[in-house]
């Protein structure tokens, strides 16, 4: 888990591509360096795709698992 | 004779020649000097107004953006209709200009397959299935690629043939402009396409 609190959820669940990179974006427009925030998708193209958006942006992918739904976290922390 | 095939031994002065390079202290600084972090740059020439065509466009833009990577869309011939304003029927001034719009209907909402179009028939079909799946629309994938700061360059010549005027296109376009423009944008960016 996490050290400090996810201080929001992006709920991209439902969309397909690009939308959870894009809502993901969005995200880090608003917040500060060092925030976390919990990304769910249903889009399993969006495994790989936030694993390389990180790589590319430098945010950190701190924590991913599938819940029992299907469901994808990422945890992310704003570079 | 057998003597003769050795090759002739090499002069002593020749091994006794020190390698000339530099002390390493002195070479090595400039070599690691770290070189200013420069944005990553894409261009996309737009220049098809098709439904196949501008989807790939605005979500490789959008993603882009996404990813931290600046991004110029230059849009040119049929690449500017999707950029004309909704309820922009017929545009132009004299009959060619009117009649070019009134066979391609402009607006994002209105682009047709480039193959399969079927009358409207192929597009209602993957509108359905782009429902169905999630998937989003030419609107909200434009909305989300000039939010992240995409900029879409629309070419000045064929605006004029066409005769779309500033006002005819939608709001947040940059500066019309030409081919030097863009091949300046495309020789300095890391990657370019052609769509």
């Amino acid at each position: 888990m996490p050290e400090a609190p996810v201080a929001s959820i992006v709920d991209a669940r439902g969309l397909s591509c690009p939308m959870p990179i894009v809502k993901a974006a969005m995200w880090t427009k608003s917040v500060t360096s060092g925030e976390l925030m919990e990304l769910l998708a249903t889009d399993p193209g969006s495994v790989k795709d936030v694993q390389a958006w990180c790589r590319s942006t430098g945010n950190e992918l701190v924590e991913q698992r599938t819940d029992d739904q299907g469901v994808f976290h990422f945890v992310i922390r704003r570079s | 004779m057998t003597a003769e095939l050795l090759p002739p031994p090499i002069p002593a002065a020749f091994l006794a020649v020190e390698p000339e390079l530099p002390p390493l202290d002195e070479a090595q600084p400039q070599a690691q000097k770290p070189a200013p972090p420069k944005t990553k740059e894409l261009v996309i020439v737009s220049w098809s107004g098709e439904y196949d065509r501008v989807m790939p466009t605005l979500i490789l833009a959008s993603t882009a953006a996404a990813s931290g990577v600046s991004c110029k869309v230059f849009i040119t011939f049929w690449g500017l209709l999707p950029f004309v304003k909704k309820g922009r029927r017929i545009t132009g001034e004299n009959w060619m200009q009117k009649m070019l719009s009134f066979m391609q209907r402009p607006g994002i909402d209105h682009v047709k397959l480039s193959k399969m179009n079927f009358f409207g028939m192929g597009p209602w079909m993957i509108r359905s299935l782009s429902r169905k799946y999630h998937v989003a629309t030419p609107p909200e994938l434009l909305e989300a690629a000039q939010a992240l700061g995409v900029e879409f360059i629309p070419c000045q010549m064929t605006m004029d043939m066409f005769g779309l005027k500033r006002e005819d296109m939608i709001d947040g376009l940059g500066e019309p402009a030409g081919a030097a423009t863009v091949i300046e944008l495309m020789t300095n960016a890391q990657a370019s396409l052609f769509i």
